[in-house]
């Protein structure tokens, strides 16, 4: 028998990015939030000696335990899924902060025509262009009525940038200058610019200049350290949410915080919901945290998972393309191109989000009449900063051991650079979240199961990505060039990018979107689906400025519904 | 007591010169095993032991780590210290994984949560899976690095009639080769996967803080001018001419 516990306005489940911005904005408006986290308390003293690259980036050390938890995945429906045993493919967060601690810091917009990705391209290239199989869909909300709500989230985090005429347009400054332009990103700028393309700065939540929000909550200046991506930063220099919005939460008073608290299932009886069951993590005992709104923010896979667990909203089907749960998951094409150089570059130091980027083939910002794909990406020369275990760049041919190995990893080190594009992803009818009928997590309760592989389109964006980067590399003088244009079969071992999406997907129609646009489900009025879960297809660039946006719309709505029940659109 | 008369016998004295010293007398205080790791660690040419005979306690913290917590047998620990010096060996580059104490690193991973996966999903049932969906074994790498340096010195044995670490470098690698080539018989694993396995650990064991073990003195990253974790970076990163710096670990940010 579950424990019942003292009834609550609001219960977040997860406090990542996602909870803690729904947490700080509803406990700033005197609204009662409980956060259950199913991971541990996590605090800025946790990462003094964070600058461990084994610990952090090959062990994974702040990524979600897989022995307790994890999902099964296969290519295609002819296939039996296998539980992902090991992390790899993408880093899920657990703990406080989620992966918003263990994130780069990148914080580039969608653009307007994400939001309006259908009606868009129908208007320019007519209905043909789009594909039978690829349920591209408009998000119900376009990108004027989102920017605020983006700038909210700039606001908060700090964001270092600089304006570029390819990228969305802004009503406010960057808060903050844009992060140092090094050698090697100013060789990729004038390479690109040599090409007509627009490079810039890329804008970044690793801060140039320390900056205190108008929550209060103070940002440090970034000191280019390099232990950033996948670990949390000592400086206190990368916005992340145990720094921002959770301190500005628990300084309301109006918010509790409860660690270690797993939550199993959502309370419903059909039109609402009435609180969440929980396991305490650390004694194992079962507690029912009733609430008068519940807010889902457990990241793409368990907003889904707790959905489908819970029985709430119609699960997807593949084969008669109806229901919406677990619809529409999307990833990201990820493509580089590695050159080869006479010359040193300190590419050892450098930062999560230190990148030139280019987004002349991004989104819709070329035409696509005659090309064989929609959308595109960003182009990036990201310099994280090298670290030696994860990074051994040696020209192709070379033995991958022994002295050849040695002596070409010691001369190329520093003498290599890359280019990466973050492609776009496009919903495609096979790509789905589901229950695994045969694996459970460590309490008994079915994995999720992804059915994902990359499409005709995915392919095909790759090959021209990778020619433009290709383009760029020659530019930019390397002597020796390695770039692959085939993608192949999704493979979920290597490091893509933490930018799952979908499953729980947001739109104006019922019949076709989980939640509306404010990320109110639509088989359930108390209840909020947020998190990257909403992106009803999947951008070229990175995810977490579009879910703080989201974040914050959602936020607004729930702060109506308490005024006025009942649904919001 | 045998371990009595051996401790009294070893005390202040490196190994070596307890050997030299004892005759290499086989039996009574002086076991098998220590015998053994002595023949392959002069083999190897890493006792690097401070040689003179002292009183007191001389071995430096480090030294003091450089004991094995996970391969019981010598014989064991000798076959991955030859096979992980092929990987990574002594060279212009600079040290190998021997003198950089890879065996070590790789013995104390094992020791843990790493040879226990105990953070993956290791519930059955266990099917073989496409490549693309990574990793079905369940087996632990604890089990699964044993059973792959006693394969590789039972091909030694049966095919050249020769411990592993006693063979030609050149036909050392050709038996690692047939690993990395995935044609080696293993239980529970593909040889190719170990030979990864085993590979990824050897640069770990290079290349990662000295706190593990391993990178010892830090010279895996001084010969690929790595600076290691320097606190920060501000001055550097934007400068055109490439700056070396002496490297910095963990214990630089330890109190
Ligand atoms: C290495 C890495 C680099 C990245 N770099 C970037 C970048 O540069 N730019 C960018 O935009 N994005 C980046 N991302 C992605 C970014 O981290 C995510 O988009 C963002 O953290 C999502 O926030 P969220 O709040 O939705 O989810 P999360 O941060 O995943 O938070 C969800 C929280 O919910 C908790 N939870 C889950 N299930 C339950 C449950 N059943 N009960 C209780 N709690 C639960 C989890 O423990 C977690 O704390 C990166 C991610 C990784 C891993
Ligand atoms: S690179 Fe900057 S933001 Fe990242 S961890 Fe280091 S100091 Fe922090």
């Amino acid at each position: 028998m579950a424990t019942e516990l003292p009834r609550k306005e609001a219960v977040v489940v997860g406090v990542g990015w996602a909870g803690g911005i729904i947490a700080s904005e509803l406990a700033k408006d005197g609204i009662e939030v409980m956060g259950l986290e199913r991971g541990a308390e996590r605090t800025i003293d946790d990462f003094i000696m964070q600058k461990d690259e084994l610990r952090y980036a090959v062990r994974y050390d702040l990524m979600q335990d897989l022995s307790k938890e994890t999902l099964t995945f296969r290519n295609d429906r002819d296939m039996r899924a296998l539980p992902m045993r090991q992390l790899g493919s993408f880093l899920l967060g657990t703990d406080l902060g989620g992966a918003g601690v263990h994130w780069n810091g990148m914080c580039p917009r969608f653009l307007p025509y994400d939001f309006e990705i259908r009606s868009q391209t129908i208007d320019r290239y007519g209905e043909d262009k789009i594909p039978e199989d690829m349920p591209l869909q408009d998000w119900g909300i376009s990108y004027e009525d989102m920017e605020e709500h983006f700038a909210h989230f700039d606001e908060t985090i700090g964001t270092s940038g600089e304006d570029n005429e390819m990228s969305a347009p802004r009503s406010t400054e960057y808060p903050t200058p844009p992060m140092v332009e090094t050698p090697a990103i100013r060789l990729f700028k004038e390479a690109s610019s040599e090409l007509g393309l627009h490079p810039y700065q890329g804008p970044s939540a690793n801060l140039s200049e320390a900056y205190t929000n108008p929550d209060g909550q103070t940002i440090q200046q970034c000191q280019y350290c390099s232990f950033c991506e996948r670990f949390g930063c000592d400086y206190q220099a990368k916005s992340d949410p145990i720094i921002t919005v959770i301190p500005t939460a628990k300084e309301t008073g109006n918010f509790e915080l409860r660690t270690h608290a797993n939550v199993r299932s959502i309370s419903y009886d059909g039109e609402r919901t009435d609180g969440v069951y929980f396991i305490d993590m650390l004694t194992g005992e079962e507690f029912f945290q009733p609430a008068d709104i519940v807010i889902l923010t457990s990241y793409v896979m368990n907003n889904s998972r707790l959905l489908l667990q819970s029985e709430i909203g119609t699960p997807y089907d593949p084969d008669t393309q109806t229901g919406v749960i677990g619809k529409n998951y999307c990833y990201q094409i990820q493509t580089s191109v590695q050159g080869f150089f006479d010359r040193q570059f300190n590419m050892y130091a450098g930062a999560g989000a230190l990148v030139g980027h280019v987004d002349d083939y991004n989104g819709d910002n070329f035409d696509h009449s005659d090309l064989d794909f929609l959308h595109g990406g960003a182009i990036r020369l990201m310099q994280t900063g090298i670290r030696p275990i994860n990074t051994n760049p040696v020209p192709p041919g070379t033995k991958q051991w022994g002295s050849e190995f040695k002596e070409a990893n010691a001369h190329y080190l520093f003498r290599t650079l890359s280019i990466g594009a973050e492609g776009a992803s496009m919903p495609h009818v096979n790509n789905y979240l589901d229950l695994d009928p045969t694996y459970t997590d460590s309490l008994g309760d079915p994995l999720l199961r992804m059915t994902y592989n990359f499409t005709e389109q995915d392919r095909n964006l790759a090959a021209y990505q990778t020619e433009r980067m290709q383009e760029i590399m020659e530019e930019m003088g390397a002597n020796d060039i390695v770039a692959n244009p085939d993608i192949g079969d999704y493979n979920i071992r290597p490091y893509q990018s933490t930018h799952n999406t979908g499953g729980v997907i947001m739109g104006g129609d019922p019949d076709t979107s989980a939640v509306n646009n404010y990320l109110q489900m639509w088989d359930c009025e108390n209840l909020f689906v947020v998190g990257a879960s909403a992106f009803a297809h999947n951008s070229g660039n990175n995810p977490t400025p579009t879910v703080g946006a989201l974040s914050y719309r959602a936020a607004e709505g729930i702060k109506q519904y308490y005024e006025n029940p009942g649904p919001l659109a | 007591m045998a371990d009595e008369n051996e401790e009294q016998q070893t005390k202040g004295l490196s190994r070596r010169q307890f050997l030299k010293n004892s005759g290499y007398v086989v039996g009574g205080a002086v076991g098998g095993g220590l015998l053994g790791g002595v023949f392959t660690q002069n083999f190897i040419g890493t006792t690097d032991a401070p040689d003179t005979a002292t009183e007191g306690d001389t071995t430096s913290p480090e030294q003091l780590t450089h004991a094995r917590m996970f391969f019981k047998r010598q014989e064991d620990f000798d076959v991955l210290s030859a096979a992980v010096e092929r990987i990574f060996p002594d060279d212009e580059t600079g040290p190998g994984a021997i003198s950089l104490g890879v065996p070590y690193f790789i013995d104390k991973q094992l020791a843990g949560e790493y040879g226990f996966n105990s953070r993956e999903y290791m519930q059955g049932p266990f099917f073989e899976g496409a490549p693309t969906q990574g990793p079905q074994s369940g087996m632990l790498r604890r089990g699964i690095f044993l059973g792959g340096v006693r394969t590789i010195q039972n091909i030694a044995q049966n095919e050249h009639g020769e411990s592993y670490f006693d063979l030609e470098p050149e036909v050392q690698d050709e038996i690692l080769e047939a690993f990395e080539d995935g044609e080696v018989d293993m239980t529970g694993v593909a040889s190719d996967e170990f030979f990864a396995m085993l590979r990824t650990a050897t640069i770990e064991g290079a290349y990662s803080d000295p706190v593990y073990g391993g990178n010892y003195n830090m010279d895996g990253w001084r010969q690929i001018q790595y600076p290691g974790s320097q606190m920060a970076y501000t001055d550097v990163v934007a400068e055109e001419e490439f700056v070396e710096m002496d490297p910095v670990s963990l214990h630089d940010h330890h109190e």
